[in-house]
């Protein structure tokens, strides 16, 4: 058993920077103001406050009150998608929610839960082998019906990137609100709102080096959600509760520092991953990659393998000393389809078998070569289970 | 101990596993703990051996060890191969015993090959029982605490997965293992014993045989020895063998349950002194040494978990059955349960009661 884990699960996490903690120290017990308090230590903390908010919309071209600072992604999502949901219902009459079948679940789930209990229709735009919205499907989804688009960026499990320029200038010329996950995207592709013609944009911090438990919300039209969190007006009345000060901090800064790195870390990111797609797809038998070859995530590589049980996967992995992953980040033993390769036509044979390795600012060659001299050694010991009893 | 080599470990979240891994450790094995998810009666009633407190008290112990842990998913096997023989068995009228089965094809079965698929030579659990290898075979023992001993519930097991077996707790007393848990501070020394069938979530039998509408015999006559019918019996799964308390006939000397006909669905009791026999066959044999005893054989027989061993002539008919001659007579023989055969400490095999 490996001593030293190598660590390819970074779209799962990754770990602080360590420049990030020194900067959300001082908020923690120096500067502990609350941002909302008319004295000079709540001004401090409000001013951190703000000019992290600044910060995270020059980044994205976008206006600071256009920021909201939330809980993490899967809550920016729910913000997003509730409260746009029910202010299009309230101000149109518009019931149809349209996203895919390959959401990251806080967008999925959010959807069902308003389709079932809220009186929405929910509609999955059909998305190709490779996990990416066919364009040419789009149109007939955006109806005068439709209350709003959600779409991932980058997806979770797979890595494949869809045309989300495309699909907002779409949705902009029907009027209809688009929201995309960017969880995945933020430390790897362009975030000009502008370019993207994104209304609504989900963000997480701790998916490039920062901390867990804050994430942002980028809304482009004034009001355009309805608030589920109420309470005091903080958020410019987007979200109620005082600010999390030191995470928002942490926030800002890892986010400048991961798009700062993106020229430079990039390239090399993406070479140590076709070692990795390369190495696979020649040395295993009965594997595919999933999504897309060209238009994936830099650091990103994931597959399906036949006949081989994904959960004991990673635990032999793990045992041999790399923290891989299956797509998400659940360990409940229970071995289920993924329903993301189910929607890309995998047979049954194939659903249990996904794996993602995902590298990031500590991944070297030698981690590489390490893994891929390990992984056909360990699919082969997994096949050739067989049952000791008769 | 073998030298040190790759180990998986069977959790549950109890003591003695525990214990168990922490001995590993301790010896220099690289040890990585498994734990098995197992069929549950509902959604709201768990199973009493993998609930989500005892997965999280495996996990804190398996922190506590710096060990990785891994949770497997068995439960479509366990209600398969486990808890349907088990509804079954008392549908045809018989005792079954689900541990066996369990034993046999989810945790020697199922989990060890996993643990070999991910790399471990050898699978530990924390049974009370010992090993001895002779050549290239291996010897079933009891373990040194009497009263512990498990290597009834173990008797099903081959050669082939007993070359891949540990039993880290065989030479220790429970109080010892009680003690190590403490030394080790693992969070489980103050827990319990477990002793009820995991799957049946605190319900008695009968009461989880009708949540799940098991198709049970009905009512029928309760007769005596001689064929005089004395009442009504409540269905026969509700009797086992022995058993005196819930006849329900009243009578100056009191009558026990010596034979359930299930042909006739007949409940058959009759007074202390008609009970118990001598004589009876024993199918499905596992021979823990590969090879069935060839002729006659003195050996003592175990006919139930905790009963006491009997010395008894065995009389091998083929190498699945054969009959069983007790040197004096036991009340409580039971179609389904388990009669093992042990010569000194070891273990011989053993094989499911017929008739």
């Amino acid at each position: 058993m490996a001593n030293e884990t190598i660590y390819f699960d970074y779209a799962a996490t990754t770990p602080l920077d360590a420049d990030v903690l020194q900067a959300m120290l001082p908020y923690f017990n120096e500067s502990y103001g609350n941002p909302s308090s008319v004295h000079r230590a709540g001004q401090r903390a409000d001013a951190a406050v703000e000019q992290s908010r600044l910060t995270v919309s020059n980044l994205l071209n976008a206006q600071p009150n256009e920021i909201t600072f939330t809980s993490g992604a899967t809550e920016s999502n729910n913000l997003a998608i509730r409260g746009l949901a029910h202010r299009r219902k309230v101000e149109t009459g518009a019931n149809r929610l349209v996203t895919t079948p390959v959401e990251h679940p806080s967008v999925l789930e959010t959807c069902r839960q308003l389709e079932a209990q809220d009186g929405f229709t929910l509609d999955l735009i059909p998305v190709d082998a490779d996990g990416r919205v066919q364009l040419d499907q789009l149109g007939k989804y955006l109806t005068e019906d439709t209350a709003m688009v959600s779409v991932v960026y980058a997806n979770n499990e797979i890595g494949s990137i869809n045309p989300i320029q495309a699909i907002g200038a779409a949705c902009r010329a029907q009027g209809i609100p688009f929201h995309t996950d960017a969880a995945q995207a933020a430390n790897h592709l362009n975030l000009n709102v502008e370019e993207l013609n994104v209304d609504l944009m989900t963000l997480g911090a701790h998916k490039f080096y920062g901390p867990k438990g804050i994430g942002a919300l980028y809304h482009h039209l004034p009001g355009i959600m309805i608030i589920g969190q109420t309470g005091g007006r903080q958020e410019y009345g987007t979200r109620a509760g005082t600010q999390n000060v030191p995470s928002i901090v942490g926030f800002a800064r890892s986010f400048q520092l991961a798009r700062d790195s993106l020229p430079e870390m990039t390239p090399r990111i993406a070479a140590l991953r076709d070692g990795i797609i390369d190495s696979t797809l020649d040395n295993v038998a009965d594997v595919r990659l999933t999504g897309h070859r060209e238009h994936r995530l830099a650091n990103h590589a994931s597959f399906a393998f036949k006949h081989v049980d994904g959960n004991q996967l990673l635990a032999a992995l793990d045992i041999e000393g790399f923290a891989c992953s299956s797509g998400s980040a659940c360990k409940t033993g229970n071995p289920e389809p993924s329903p993301i390769l189910v929607a890309l036509g995998f047979t049954p044979e194939w659903t249990l078998g996904g794996l993602r390795v995902t590298l990031g600012r500590g991944s070297t060659s030698e981690h590489v070569d390490q893994f891929n001299q390990t992984l056909p050694g360990v699919i082969d010991r997994l096949r050739s289970v067989h049952s000791l009893v008769a | 101990m073998i030298k040190p080599t790759r180990v998986a470990i069977a959790m549950s979240g109890g003591v003695d596993s525990s214990v168990a891994a922490a001995l590993l450790k301790a010896a220099g094995h690289e040890v990585f703990g498994l734990m098995l998810r197992l069929w549950n009666p509902s959604p709201t009633i768990q199973n009493r051996c993998c609930s989500p407190a005892d997965l999280a008290l495996a996990q804190q112990v398996a922190t506590t060890l710096d060990i990785p842990f891994y949770t497997l998913d068995a439960k479509g096997l366990f209600k398969a191969t486990v808890v349907d023989p088990f509804i079954e068995g008392y549908t045809n009228g018989v005792t079954p015993n689900p541990c066996l089965n369990c034993n046999r094809k989810v945790r020697w079965g199922f989990l060890l090959d996993r643990a070999l698929a991910m790399g471990a030579s050898h699978m530990a659990t924390g049974h009370y029982a010992r090993l001895e290898t002779q050549g290239n075979r291996f010897y079933l023992l009891r373990a040194k605490d009497r009263m512990k001993d498990q290597s009834y519930i173990l008797s099903v097991l081959h050669q082939e997965q007993l070359a891949h077996a540990l039993f880290p707790l065989g030479e220790l007393q429970k109080s010892e293992v009680r003690q190590l848990a403490s030394e080790y501070e693992l969070p489980v020394a103050d827990r319990g014993e477990s002793q009820d069938l995991c799957f049946l979530g605190g319900m008695d039998y009968r009461t989880f045989l009708e949540t799940q509408q098991a198709n049970l015999p009905p009512p029928g006559p309760i007769i005596d020895s001689v064929g005089n019918r004395l009442g009504t019996h409540q269905g026969l799964a509700s009797y086992t063998i022995g058993q005196r308390k819930g006849i329900r006939i009243s009578a100056q000397e009191p009558y026990y349950v010596m034979q359930k006909d299930h042909l006739n669905n007949h409940l058959i009791v009759g007074r202390r002194a008609e009970l118990g026999r001598k004589e009876f066959w024993v199918e499905e044999c596992n021979w823990i040494a590969g090879i069935p005893p060839q002729a006659e054989t003195q050996a003592t027989a175990k006919v139930r978990y905790k009963s006491a061993e009997i010395m008894s002539t065995l009389f091998p008919e083929t190498n699945q059955r054969l009959r069983v001659q007790l040197h004096q007579s036991l009340p409580d023989i039971t179609p389904g349960q388990a009669a093992v055969f042990y010569q000194e400490e070891y273990c011989l095999g053993g094989g499911i009661i017929s008739t």
